[in-house]
């Protein structure tokens, strides 16, 4: 474990959240970035993954006027303002996908199965959503 | 008959299950996250380009527009909107669900 103490003696730990769905077809996504929203609030060390279809949650140039839901994309480039600025997605799910990091709306780390793996191992908390 | 596939094929076996059972000269509508599968370039687009030689494939642009993959839609793909959805519906006898 690698848990750092707050000034005020809280602790920090180490939270990962694992981002699997598409954006809009269920609320899994939009339900995550809440939960990340409020870990940032408690200043733990925030870590983001995306892979499978979580990869859709930060495509460029969503527009969701056609089917009257919000759009949440713009979320994602708001989270390093919270300090949240660990954003890792999966090469693998990129490429079956036909996506490359340039089809992105944030700057991530792009990493192998086998490197997220090994991330997954230094959480203290890993949240899947 | 007019198939509607509502889900991520790289997430379910929905798109597949439809093309098994889309017989010749049917339309298939991809919506919601069932658009997906028209991004040209990945895994499956091989595949949705073999049932465009029997079937005929449209997806919901409102749909492609709002998951950020309008740009990137195998050609041959026929883009539709809600009114072009219940156009389908009219058009075709049956309607079948592939949830």
């Amino acid at each position: 474990m690698s848990e750092e103490m707050m000034e005020g003696g809280g602790t920090i730990k180490k939270f990962c959240y694992i981002n699997r769905k598409a954006p809009y077809g269920t609320v899994y996504a939009l339900e995550s970035l809440e939960v990340v929203l409020i870990g940032a609030a408690f200043e733990q060390d925030v870590s983001l993954v995306f892979v499978d279809d979580g990869v859709f949650q930060i495509t460029k140039g969503q527009d969701t006027a056609g089917i009257e839901q919000k759009n949440f994309s713009p979320t994602y480039r708001a989270l390093e303002m919270y300090d949240v600025e660990k954003l890792y997605v999966e090469r693998e799910a990129l490429e079956a996908r036909g996506l490359s990091e340039e089809d992105l709306i944030v700057d991530v780390q792009v990493m192998s199965a086998a490197e997220i793996r090994d991330l997954l191992e230094e959480q203290d908390v890993v949240l899947s959503f | 008959m007019l198939h509607t596939v509502n889900k991520s094929p790289f997430e379910k076996n929905s798109l597949e299950t439809c093309f098994a059972h889309a017989k010749e000269g049917s339309a298939i509508l991809l919506i919601e996250d069932g658009v997906y599968a028209a991004i040209q370039g990945s895994v499956f687009s091989d595949k949705v380009k073999q049932a465009m030689s029997t079937c005929t494939v449209y997806a919901l642009e409102g749909d492609l527009k709002a998951r950020g993959v309008a740009g990137k839609v195998i050609d041959g793909i026929q883009l539709v909107d809600y009114a072009g959805f219940v156009d389908l519906a009219c058009q075709h006898d049956k309607v079948t669900a592939w949830l």
